[in-house]
């Protein structure tokens, strides 16, 4: 019989996703979870949510700024080198 | 990039960044070559504007290269990048918004606050019920629905990958407060793509 509360279990859920709980403890979670349906539903969406972010680059750098970026840096460089 | 090959590249950086300092500008391309994704991405993820995001990629390589004598490597070279990168986009944000709620050390009432609201079981691939376009218009979009310190958080420790405690030092704050905004990101965005993700039919109820 697991004494988690829903609330003990919503503080525990960052590290037990980030793979940062001691056995014991992820012990008590997953007795948890298996006997609670809501907590089950946020953890596992909790987790897609960062398998999908993980899995999406949603800003690739546009070749544009790239270049803009290697420009400045250009200038930057010859004009420190015109200084000595 | 990404973030899981930059950790194993510190020694390398080391070195580059040394030659870098003695004037290889051969050396210092390599470095921005290394990170100019992960620092644009940043970037655009806090201030929620592409005109301001180009930048602070701009801003952030030129203050490494203008500073590159006052790193003394006691940090990581691509954790002092992101701190300059960082402050550079806070900076935008404020002045773009005059928004108060760009404070880092905001403090809420972490008692009171409801941190779930909506229960629904999602698809078991919710990303494929998208386009790539349009999986990425609704991710972007629930990143940008969170007040600036969390999606700092968030964007430094989910999507760059820092550990906790390069978060918490790269932004002033204790371990704990990295961890409670963090948890709040987290479950934010969860409530917010609830509503696109959610498997078909099932209901929505409130809790805890
Ligand atoms: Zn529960």
């Amino acid at each position: 019989m697991s004494l988690l509360t829903c609330e003990d279990f919503l503080k525990e859920l960052n590290d037990y996703l980030d793979d940062a709980t001691s056995p014991g403890l992820r012990q008590e979670i997953e007795a948890h979870l298996a006997q609670c349906p809501n907590c089950w539903v946020i953890c596992d969406t909790t987790r897609k949510t960062l398998r999908i972010y993980k899995g999406t680059e949603l800003y690739p750098l546009p070749p544009q700024v790239h270049q803009r970026l290697m420009e400045a840096l250009r200038r930057k460089i010859t004009e420190r080198n015109g200084r000595h | 990039m990404h973030p899981e090959a930059a950790r194993t590249n510190g020694r390398e950086d080391a070195e580059l960044v040394r030659l870098a300092q003695e004037g290889d500008a051969e050396a210092f391309a390599k470095l921005v070559a290394r990170y100019e994704n992960s620092i644009f991405r940043l970037a655009r993820n806090i201030t929620q504007n592409a005109e301001d995001a180009e930048d602070v990629l701009q801003e952030t390589f030129l203050k490494a290269y203008e500073h590159l004598g006052e790193f003394r490597g006691d940090s990581k070279f691509y954790t002092w990048l992101v701190r300059i990168a960082v402050n550079q986009a806070l900076m935008k944000l404020r002045r773009r918004k005059s928004d108060r709620s760009v404070s880092l050390d905001e403090t809420f009432d972490t008692g009171e606050e409801t941190l779930v609201r909506e229960i629904a079981v999602w698809a078991e691939d919710p990303e494929q019920l998208y386009s790539q376009e349009e999986l990425r218009r609704i991710l972007a979009s629930a990143i940008e629905s969170l007040p600036p310190i969390f999606r700092t958080v968030f964007a430094l420790r989910d999507i760059e990958e820092l550990s906790t405690e390069e978060t918490a030092q790269i932004l002033n704050l204790s371990v704990p407060a990295v961890k409670s905004r963090l948890l709040r990101a987290r479950l934010r965005l969860r409530e917010h793509l609830t509503r696109y993700f959610k498997r078909k039919g099932d209901d929505v109820f409130a809790y805890l």
